[in-house]
């Protein structure tokens, strides 16, 4: 009981950082039908921007309360994605707009490699750990255990997916992004400057991106320029997990993912009999990804779309 | 008289061609040094992998992130057959072609359910099998020791010709070939086979119909062509191209591990197709030349910075990826149909701007 | 008369959208048979459910003997039955030939290894398909544009090419939807004398149209759709009379 409890409690913090990545991919798929690859990467960013903030301020004014510190990092990292973001979309999509499907897909190929490796070269290869700033408070519940850092992910991450529900439910920005994703032309011809809906698009996944970057390396405790390939992946496998272009299938899917690896981790040893061991849990997103988009290709929340003969 | 004077010029510039590619080695060798002549090998290696990929890329139209896991799959199985891993040293004749095989039949097993998926979908799932693959190498060393973990398989076979090893020099008529320059004659043999049959499909009914699909697929379709079978045909074509690279990479360098075979692996592949130009035999050939051979110049940066700021401020291998990524991005945006696209594609360009 | 298509009881429903009810109509052989109807009465849904693009919900369709619902389109496609579509789908990186040559490939059989050795059967094969592929291209009027690529004809040629890649496929049905949509009047007319040849030498058309005249005046008998249901079947004479009809096209219940 007790350990299927706190598989529980794992997969469901694992699985709401998921979700906030996966909300990225989602919205830029909902208007403009493009897999952001380098989107994994703005995560990685997200984390190294905000730790080396950390570490700095960790460092020069040790007595800080590390909430403060934390501030401080996710108030750098958050507009440093951002620009990334719309700097990103600027250069490498815009122009591709109506090219052939391969080619933005190939530069967004490019531009992740290009962000992996300008991180290497600014913080190196090595692991870059998340200094001890956080009070290290753990709570029982039935047995399992729930650490601070956990508690605050969790409802961090519910917080903002209700706040980015009402900025798309009940704001001109939000109706705008709406009627884009619809229909790119119409929106157009009503007034929408769709370039600016879309720019925005990218702006708001990016800065979800950075707190989930900041989120998982507070949670594993370090961060590392290729982090953002593989988080990336699953983020996406998520998104699609849960209906791609929907944001309520992404925060789905997102949860669902983290559950299915933190219990599949648990207990793949088991169910093979100690053949595939807990090493293999980063197969698991790949294995849902495929079976997904072969056997329900529109997600478990998407419309099924007819494809227009 | 004019048709054979025609004839003999061709006949006349295809043996210059052939003489420069024999000459080749020995040019390397003596201006550039050994280690040269080894890049040169790898380089034509990696003309089989890219001719593989485009198969699948540049005519089908499948953009396949994965495509890594069937020359690793090529290097396993030459790995499994001839290395005392497992203790068994058959043949290069025999296990080349056995794993190209094998690698082809898995391009069907692991195409077969990316069928229905739009471009983008297909790319990421097919980069999942690659990771699938790769995590798979990385941990079959227990319960039962296939792969030997991230160790890889040590002491592979070198291809043999009755008894010259092609790791060893051999002499002949007095003359001492280098290992590496025999290497190099077998792989261009390959290569030449490679480009011969990329060729001839190119221009059949398999091939149009590879680039019918790759057009409008809904089209093809209702022209009568089967897209499901001619799909997986170009994955089996793609992959047994990969596997048979992997297995001459796996003689050729002694030993692998799953190292060798991850995704920016895939990533550099499909770099030189696009770099090269999509679909287009010289611009493929053109870019995995460019491609395996320009890593190593930029090794000369670290001189340069050296010499200018008297330390090494970039590691050179470190900068290689980083300009991959942007001669990716600028391609895309600026040469769409690559550095050497075809007299067609050059000619739609044109007409797109006019 | 022989029919040569016949349509029994066809059904599709598009979520909650009822696209086409119990249809059912036969085709002559040898016969132009139009099939017209106002925007969104199910014209295009019904060839896509012909061809195998869609599947149906209920029905059956035959050509001669031959089962075609719920067919994969290449399988339509090799029982005779080859289409263009409304929004001209050429392969548009391929040159004119070549698309012609793409018509020939399910009457065709070299595989790769034919491909690649050239055997003596496949080097046959590909002689007689760009034989074929000339005279057809010939035929539509385009020859001197062969070696063009698609998408860099002009709309009527494009029109035109891809009736002669259906041609390459030696159908013995041909649907053609909206082959006339953004031509000119010289255009059409010679599509007219196009059409009409292609009836002489044996073939059955099925057509979609919005030029009232160029229906009237070329095809044998109509079918006409509104809202997914056939409202009127008979000689274009029958038709135009049809209280039914007239209604479906001015919109007025009352008449």
């Amino acid at each position: 009981m007790d350990i299927f409890l706190q598989q529980l409690i794992n997969g469901l913090v694992l699985g709401s950082v998921y979700a906030l990545v996966a909300l990225g991919y989602t919205m830029v798929y909902g208007i403009l039908e493009l897999i952001n690859f380098a989107h994994g990467e703005i995560t990685m960013m997200g984390a190294m921007v905000s730790l080396a903030v950390i570490g700095a301020l960790a460092l020069a004014a040790p007595g800080l309360p590390g909430g403060v510190i934390l501030l401080a990092g996710l108030a750098v990292a958050i507009p440093v994605c951002m620009a990334l973001g719309m700097l990103i979309e600027r250069v490498a999509y815009r122009p591709l707009r109506n090219a052939p499907r391969l080619a933005p897909l190939i530069t967004a190929i490019g531009v992740s490699i290009i962000l992996q490796n300008i991180a290497m070269l600014i913080w190196g290869k090595q692991y870059i750990p998340f200094p001890p700033i956080l009070p290290q408070g753990r709570h029982d519940i039935l047995g399992a255990t729930i650490s601070d850092t956990q508690i605050a992910i969790l409802v961090l991450a519910v917080l903002i997916m209700l706040a980015l529900i009402l900025v798309v439910q009940k704001t001109r920005l939000g109706r705008a992004m709406r009627a884009t994703a619809q229909s790119r032309q119409v929106a157009s011809l009503m007034g929408v400057d769709v370039n600016r809906v879309i720019a925005s698009t990218f702006i708001i996944g990016s800065a979800l991106a950075a707190i989930a970057g900041v989120m998982v390396s507070a949670y594993y405790g370090l961060a590392h320029y290729y982090m953002g390939f593989l988080l990336g992946l699953k983020a996406f496998s998520a998104a699609v997990l849960g209906g791609i272009g929907n944001l309520g299938g992404a925060m789905l899917g997102g949860l669902l993912l983290g559950l299915i690896e933190s219990f599949g981790a648990g207990y793949i040893g088991d169910l093979t009999g100690g053949f595939l061991g807990s090493h293999y849990q980063d197969v698991f997103a790949f294995f849902v990804l495929i079976a997904v988009l072969v056997f329900r290709p529109q997600g478990l929340l998407g419309a099924r779309v007819v494809e227009r003969a | 008289m004019l048709n054979s004077s025609l004839l003999r010029s061709r006949w006349f510039s295809f043996g210059l061609l052939a003489l420069g590619l024999a000459l080749l080695p020995f040019l390397i060798d003596a201006g550039l040094g050994r280690s040269w002549v080894r890049l040169l090998d790898l380089a034509l290696l990696y003309v089989v992998l890219a001719l593989g990929l485009n198969i699948v890329v540049g005519y089908a139209g499948l953009l396949d992130l994965g495509y890594v896991a069937f020359y690793a799959l090529g290097a396993y199985v030459y790995a499994w057959l001839a290395s005392p891993h497992f203790g068994l040293h058959l043949p290069f004749w025999a296990i080349l072609p056995l794993g190209a095989a094998l690698a082809g039949l898995f391009g069907v097993l692991l195409g077969a359910p990316t069928l229905r998926l739009r471009g983008d979908y297909l790319a990421i799932v097919t980069l999942g099998f690659g990771e699938i693959i790769r995590i798979f190498m990385n941990n079959l060393n227990a319960p039962f020791n296939l792969t030997n973990g991230p160790q890889g398989i040590n002491l592979i076979d070198p291809v043999q010709f009755g008894g010259a090893s092609l790791s060893q020099p051999l002499s002949v008529f007095g003359y001492t070939f280098s290992g590496a320059h025999l290497t190099y004659y077998f792989f261009l043999v390959l290569v030449m086979a490679v480009i011969f049959i990329s060729m001839r499909l190119e221009n059949s009914r398999i091939g149009r119909a590879w680039v019918a699909i790759r057009e409008d697929e809904i089209a093809a379709a209702a022209t009568g062509i089967n897209t499901r079978n001619l799909k997986l045909l170009a994955f089996a074509m793609g992959a047994t191209f990969g596997g048979l690279a992997g297995g001459l990479f796996a003689s050729f360098q002694g030993f692998i591990s799953p190292e060798s075979f991850n995704l920016m692996e895939s990533i550099m592949i499909l770099c030189m197709i696009v770099l090269g130009g999509m679909g287009h035999i010289p611009g493929v050939i053109f870019g995995a030349l460019l491609l395996t051979l320009l890593p190593e110049a930029l090794r000369y940066t670290g001189d340069w910075q050296r010499s200018l700021f008297g330390q090494i401020y970039i590691d050179p291998a470190d900068l290689r990826m980083l300009l991959f990524g942007i001669a990716l991005v600028a391609v895309m945006l600026y040469r769409p149909a690559g550095l050497i696209p075809s007299a067609r594609r050059r000619q739609e360009f044109a007409d797109a701007k006019a | 008369m022989s029919a040569l298509l016949t349509v029994n009881g066809v059904s599709k429903a598009f979520g909650g959208l009822q696209a086409l009810s119990d249809i059912t109509l036969s085709v002559n052989t040898g016969e132009i048979f139009g099939l017209i109807g106002p925007n969104g009465a199910g014209k295009t849904t019904l060839f896509n459910t012909l061809t195998g693009l869609y599947t149906t919900d209920r029905g059956e369709i035959h050509l001669d003997q031959t089962r075609l619902d719920n067919r994969p389109p290449h399988r339509v496609l090799k029982a005779g039955l080859a289409r263009t579509f409304q929004n001209i789908r050429l392969f548009a990186e391929m040159t004119a030939l070549e698309n012609v040559l793409v018509g020939r490939h399910a009457r065709t059989k070299s595989g790769v290894i034919g491909a690649v050795l050239r055997l003596p059967a496949t080097r046959h094969e590909e002689a007689d398909s760009h034989d074929r592929a000339h005279a057809l291209l010939q035929r539509v009027g385009i020859a001197q544009h062969a070696n063009r690529l698609a998408k860099n004809l002009s709309y009527g040629d494009q029109r035109r090419l891809e009736i002669a890649r259906a041609l390459a496929t030696e159908p013995s049905l041909l649907a053609l939807d909206e082959p006339a949509a953004g031509m000119n009047p010289a255009e059409r007319s010679a599509l007219r004398e196009l059409l009409l040849q292609l009836q002489a030498d044996g073939l059955t058309l099925l057509l979609i149209e919005h030029d009232v005249k160029l229906v009237m005046g070329l095809c044998t008998r109509l079918a006409v759709l509104d809202y997914g249901v056939k409202i009127a079947e008979g000689t274009p004479d029958v038709v135009s009379r049809d209280p039914k009809v007239i209604a479906a096209y001015l919109g007025d219940e009352s008449i």
